[in-house]
């Protein structure tokens, strides 16, 4: 006798995404998000000084998400994907 | 022979066509994936290209992707059917593909072929020129290979059998069967598919949440919420099977379904709350009528075990946020310590017990509504003992000063508390007439903390210059307002307690409570 039980997950299959090719450098537009935690910003300002020293070819610009404890809202990715080439989220303490 | 029941499918044109019993017809299902429907569709093409003047001709496809590679592959001349929904399939019994049915003028099966036997296709093919057309079908079969075996039927397919079936049935039930083989234990299997919270669960069997769902009158496959972090579309019959691996009785599904929608908000943020280190869980609180229809414990130990509607109600949500939403430790739930709380904390509040408006009546609702309020709680409940505070000040400034360290000492004016006032502190409050919004003033000014006193415990330089642009006397309070302290009553008779539960980060940048009201 088989025992029949039904599936409590939600069954969907979630989308495998891949990681972007690596570029062979790096130039262009570079958005620095910080989630809101607190020093993120101390953090991103040091990474700032140092890549732009090391990295003439690149522009940055920031950006604030409303609260770490939330998804940033689409509106934000869409114009942090609209305006860069490649993204660096702060995680702090 | 396998029977064809009237049927009416949409082809690749846009174009519905119909079964029809009044005329012969070759009914043929086929699927994009199977090698062997690839090689018979040649033969298909040249069986209409011969006999469609005299005999419907209906090639049913599977998948509506497929059906759309099929017909640009071989540049099919008929119309490829589509039948994703697979009921047709289902109702024809398919269990192989291709399977090929002739029926004649009366809708009955007089020739089936099922995968692909060349000479007994011949021997078909050859049958029909006798009866129909008299031409010669123009096809090399000596090109096609002698026999090749069908593949499976999506429609017997165990991703799409359960719903067939149940749809068949007219059972509410959508959700994937998982069979457990006879040899197998299910309380193990459970475990080893981490359906569980580390306890055994009761296995959700078909019969199983059919009673749990006739606790309800909501449509199973009303979609209820969205769940993070899987954005998961949480439905009525999702809920009933964590409602039964976590022990529910159906009359509890309601409360169930409420707390889901309660957590499910962006006010609540169930994503952050399970997502934190500092191992924030939904605490319930459960006001009005429905606490007694379900004997929910609201007195003595009504925070702890012992009473099913309490434990099986929280774990029944848990259940669903770990399985539906995906939060999981170590995935997206990454608390450092976790929390005894993460496997069900529920309690009801003992409203006739005190003069004070219930916990709903404060946040709108009607006495007479049944409401679940939800509450993210990173500790507790810690117990705050005072046999020593006589009057209403008295205790509400002792129970505020013990909460001056929760968080940390210096953490002031960003977190929020939950406070479950025992019946024999309610009589002292009682006794001076003392209200809520009197014992959230008192508990923040006994509280508060000077600047000097934050600084003396040790800040960090940006704290301190935040700090000196105060007077070194201003005093701040551990909440941010008065409201974030929520009071209810609940517990025994005996005991002169304060239960404290403590908060994680407050309004629209953590979480904020959210009542939904119970639809019974």
């Amino acid at each position: 006798m088989t025992v029949t039980l039904l599936d409590p997950t939600n069954e969907e299959v979630p989308v495998a995404r891949q990681v972007t090719p690596r570029p062979a450098e790096v130039k262009g537009r570079i958005a620095f998000m910080d989630i809101s935690k607190r020093q993120g910003n101390l953090l991103l300002d040091r990474l700032q000084e140092a890549l732009e020293q090391r990295l003439p070819q690149i522009e940055i610009s920031r950006y604030v998400k409303p609260t770490f404890s939330k998804p940033a809202p689409d509106e934000l990715r869409q114009e942090i994907k609209a305006g860069n080439d490649f993204v660096v989220v702060a995680l702090a303490d | 022979m396998l029977g064809v029941t009237s049927f009416s499918l949409t082809g690749l044109s846009g174009q519905e066509t119909s079964f029809s019993t009044d005329r012969a017809s070759v009914v043929c299902f086929v699927k994009e994936d199977c090698p062997t429907c690839r090689t018979v569709m040649p033969v298909l093409a040249a069986m209409f290209k011969t006999f469609a003047d005299h005999i419907d001709f209906h090639v049913i496809g599977q998948t509506a992707e497929g059906n759309r590679q099929l017909a640009e592959e071989f540049e099919l001349p008929f119309d490829l059917l589509d039948d994703s929904a697979l009921k047709v399939s289902f109702d024809t019994d398919v269990e192989t593909v291709p399977t090929l049915l002739v029926t004649n003028a009366k809708g009955q099966t007089e020739s089936e072929r099922i995968g692909f036997v060349r000479e007994e296709w011949q021997a078909l093919v050859d049958d029909l020129i006798q009866q129909f057309s008299g031409s010669e079908c123009d096809l090399d079969w000596s090109a096609l290979p002698e026999w090749r075996p069908g593949c499976g039927s999506l429609s017997v397919d165990p991703m799409h059998a359960g719903r067939l079936q149940a749809e068949a049935e007219g059972s509410p039930i959508r959700a994937r069967r998982i069979e457990v083989g006879s040899l197998d234990d299910e309380f193990e299997f459970m475990f080893d598919q981490g359906f569980t919270d580390g306890l055994p669960v009761v296995p959700p069997t078909p019969e199983r949440v059919l009673r749990m769902l006739s606790g309800t009158k909501r449509d199973a496959q009303e979609v209820v919420a969205t769940m993070a972090p899987n954005m998961a579309k949480v439905t009525v019959e999702k809920i009933a099977i964590n409602a039964v691996l976590a022990g529910c009785r159906p009359e509890y599904l309601p409360v169930v379904i409420a707390a889901v929608e309660a957590v499910c908000t962006d006010d609540f943020n169930i994503h952050g709350v399970m997502a934190t280190t500092m191992g924030a869980s939904p605490v319930m609180v459960v006001n009005g009528p429905i606490r007694h229809s379900l004997d929910m414990n609201m007195g003595l130990g009504a925070l702890g075990q012992g009473n099913r509607a309490n434990a099986t109600i929280g774990r029944a949500l848990r259940l669903a946020i770990r399985n539906v939403g995906g939060a999981k430790p170590g995935g997206t739930e990454r608390s450092t310590f976790s929390n005894p709380m993460k496997y069900t904390m529920c309690f009801a509040e003992w409203e006739e017990r005190s003069n004070w408006d219930p916990l709903h009546v404060e946040r709108g609702f009607s006495p007479e509504d049944s409401v679940v309020t939800v509450f993210a709680m990173t500790g507790g409940p810690t117990i705050i003992m005072d046999e020593d505070s006589l009057g209403g000040d008295a205790l509400a400034g002792s129970i505020g000063a013990s909460t001056s360290t929760m968080l940390n000492a210096k953490a002031y004016g960003f977190s929020t508390c939950l406070m479950v006032v025992s019946p024999e502190h309610v009589d002292t409050f009682k006794r001076d007439d003392y209200s809520k919004a009197q014992m959230r003033r008192r508990m923040q000014v006994a509280s508060e903390k000077t600047v000097d006193e934050l600084i003396e415990l040790g800040v960090t330089d940006e704290q301190q210059a935040r700090l000196s642009k105060l007077e070194p006397d201003t005093r701040l309070s551990k909440f941010g307002s008065d409201e974030d302290i929520d009071i209810v009553v609940a517990g025994s008779e005996a005991g002169k307690c304060t239960a404290f539960f403590h908060g994680w980060i407050p309004r629209s940048i953590g979480s904020i409570p959210v009542s939904s009201k119970i639809e019974v």
